[in-house]
């Protein structure tokens, strides 16, 4: 629906010459925090997808060529921005650590 | 409709677990999402099993409505507070569609099951289950519900707002790679309509903005309160979110929810078709 699903690290079914990835992991004290809520923002600040994380903490997008906004939400800590950038055929790896 | 009456928070859901009046709905974009954990005391529905007829394209009728509400356990007079994921889409939709068939106390918990998770509250794998009731539904209400032959015809006339994203309304972006079976034949949007991103009407956790926000938004997109209003997207449920707005809680009469949309416009032979990010004139191009 949005262009996105809840990801592992393995990519072994998707074509990945044809997508820009955007995946990585949120964790809290070095472990992974499964369910938090991770937006894609375009360059724009618009909302384009969100997923939650698994149950290992990670999550993954297939966006388009260009700069983009991870924000992640969690239970007990404030919404955290990260910029990242796509690129086609490449799988950018984003690791999202939470404070509290 | 206004606020008070369509929306309950999580707290007043909290209050009303053990209510045997008040029934919890679960409907998701992910249908597995209910079995992995769900409020208390919450039924699930299964937007495509359960509300889709599964030969034709279009809602289950009525007495199957009747029939599904009723193994369900939901009674008649029973409130009804629908909730899900991807910030209450579906359940979004699911209103609707109990409005449609005349339910009289349904509501949305703002926020959904986001903002149920955010708050750290508790949810629980253990099934549901409900002593079954003999339901009645009303005949579906139109006046909620358009169809093709309206959109074409609310070119240039009336309000059209499509609630996809940029991409999607500029033509650029069809379906996302993973959703290839709802893609349209074509990409862009019906000439005329004005693009209002559903996500604009909701805050980050999935609540939606305040009445004097929303209202300034549709003003801002040139929406015309005294036209009518017909709101689309590619499924129908982002644009149940948009209806949820504009109808429940702005209390604007004339808006219809387009569940067509662009998968069944984007498909029509001979009809106009605008692309790139304007809305464009009426004959399209």
């Amino acid at each position: 629906m949005c262009g996105a699903t809840v990801g592992g690290q393995a990519l072994d079914a998707v074509d990945v010459a044809r997508q820009a990835v955007i995946q990585g992991v949120v964790m809290r004290d070095d472990s992974p925090v499964a369910g938090a809520y991770v937006r894609l923002l375009d360059a724009g600040g618009e909302f384009v997808a969100e997923v939650p994380t698994s149950a290992t903490g990670h999550f993954r997008f297939f966006a388009a060529p260009g700069r983009w906004t991870l924000r992640t939400l969690a239970p007990r800590t404030g919404p955290v921005d990260r910029p990242v950038v796509a690129a086609r055929g490449r799988v950018v790896e984003v690791s999202v650590p939470l404070s509290g | 409709m206004s606020r008070d009456t369509a929306l309950v928070t999580a707290d007043w859901v909290q209050q009303h677990l053990d209510d045997p009046h008040v029934v919890l709905v679960e409907v998701d974009e992910d249908t597995t999402a209910y079995d992995k954990g769900h409020i208390a005391g919450a039924v699930k529905l299964d937007w495509k099993t359960d509300l889709q007829d599964s030969v034709r394209r279009d809602f289950v009728d009525r007495r199957q409505f009747e029939a599904l509400l009723s193994q369900r356990g939901i009674g008649t007079d029973d409130t009804v507070v629908l909730y899900g994921g991807n910030n209450n889409w579906f359940a979004a939709y699911a209103y609707w569609y109990f409005k449609l068939y005349g339910h009289a106390d349904v509501r949305l918990l703002d926020g959904g099951r986001k903002i149920w998770e955010l708050d750290s509250r508790e949810v629980t794998d253990e099934g549901t289950t409900r002593e079954p009731t003999s339901y009645t539904a009303q005949e579906p209400d139109r006046s909620i519900r358009a169809f093709r032959d309206e959109v074409i015809a609310a070119i240039g006339a009336k309000n059209l707002v499509d609630v996809r994203s940029p991409d999607e309304y500029a033509g650029r972006l069809l379906a996302p790679a993973h959703l290839p079976q709802e893609a349209a034949q074509r990409g862009g949007h019906v000439p005329t309509a004005v693009n209002v991103p559903w996500s604009k009407a909701a805050n980050d956790d999935g609540t939606f903005r305040s009445d004097e926000e929303l209202t300034r938004l549709y003003e801002a997109a040139g929406l015309d309160g005294g036209k009518d209003t017909i709101a689309y997207c590619r499924i129908g449920e982002r644009s149940a979110h948009t209806w949820f707005v504009l109808h429940e809680l702005l209390g604007r009469d004339n808006v219809k929810n387009y569940d067509g949309s662009w998968t069944e416009y984007g498909s029509l032979v001979g009809v106009p078709v605008a692309v790139g990010d304007d809305p464009g004139p009426a004959g399209g191009g």
